[in-house]
């Protein structure tokens, strides 16, 4: 028998297999779309149409794919996914843009008169930037946060390459 | 630990009082992140002062996000020349085992 099935998780549910199930399933939606829509007549193309414009579509849905697959994998248990979720949501929709903002807003309101001023406070402005959802923690939840939001960055990462290198091995 | 984040949380729900994060709770999240972080794992942490930790957060976070906008952008020009439907069941087996 293979050894390397004794590495596998007991469930099988793991965020890794979550995310990859999930993006797999919308590259393979992706493909299905790029393909049913019609080419320009004037592209000369050998392949399906390659327009630049094309290419930056192509580039942004797959981005946001994974950003959205990752983001459900994790589910809703962490703020970050949350806001993530949300934020992906507003822009499929574009319908709910002023409630998600007056929601952000009474919580910003909250946490800067709860802040305390720390040692490292210019760094953790700086954090907030990169965390989803960042602007509107506090410091130790925002450190949290970032903790768990590398973790799944990294496996993102590896995951994505894995297909990467699968698909141009073929 | 649990009961320390418990305590932290009614303490936040009590509205009007301001929250005393102690310096005690970020040097254990600080060094938790410096866990993760590549570059300065194996140094001790006395050695690293906290805002160094959060300064090679943020530059790792940028770097991660690099890293997915360049996958992106080859799993895009992939996607157009490549066909997916025989290769998703080789993909599963490989990455999942």
């Amino acid at each position: 028998m293979n050894p390397q099935l004794l590495s596998l998780s007991p469930n099988n549910s793991s965020l890794k297999s979550r995310f990859t199930l999930g993006f797999l399933r919308a590259l393979k939606r992706l493909n299905m779309q790029t393909s049913s829509s019609p080419s320009p007549p004037q592209t000369v193309s050998s392949s399906s149409s390659s327009s630049p414009r094309e290419m930056c579509r192509r580039y942004l849905r797959i981005r946001i794919a994974a950003d959205a697959s990752m983001a459900s994998a994790v589910g809703s248990r962490r703020a970050w996914s949350r806001t993530l979720l949300l934020k992906i949501r507003n822009r499929q929709f574009r319908s709910c843009n002023s409630s998600a903002r007056r929601i952000s807003m009474k919580k910003k309101c909250s946490g800067r008169k709860m802040k305390k001023k720390l040692k490292c406070d210019k760094e953790i402005n700086e954090l907030r930037k990169f965390v989803p959802g960042g602007e509107a923690m506090d410091a130790c939840s925002l450190l949290d946060e970032a903790a768990h939001y590398i973790k799944c960055l990294n496996t993102q990462v590896k995951v994505m390459t894995r297909i990467a290198d699968i698909y141009s091995a073929t | 630990m649990s009961s320390r984040r418990s305590s932290r949380n009614s303490r936040q729900s009590g509205g009007s009082r301001i929250t005393n994060i102690s310096d005690d709770q970020i040097t254990d999240l600080v060094s938790k992140l410096q866990q993760l972080l590549p570059e300065i794992r194996n140094r001790r942490s006395d050695k690293v002062s906290a805002s160094k930790v959060l300064q090679e957060t943020c530059n790792y976070i940028k770097n991660l996000h690099r890293e997915v906008d360049d996958l992106s952008d080859r799993l895009s020009q992939l996607l157009a020349t490549t066909d997916m439907d025989t290769d998703q069941a080789a993909i599963i087996r490989s990455l999942l085992m």
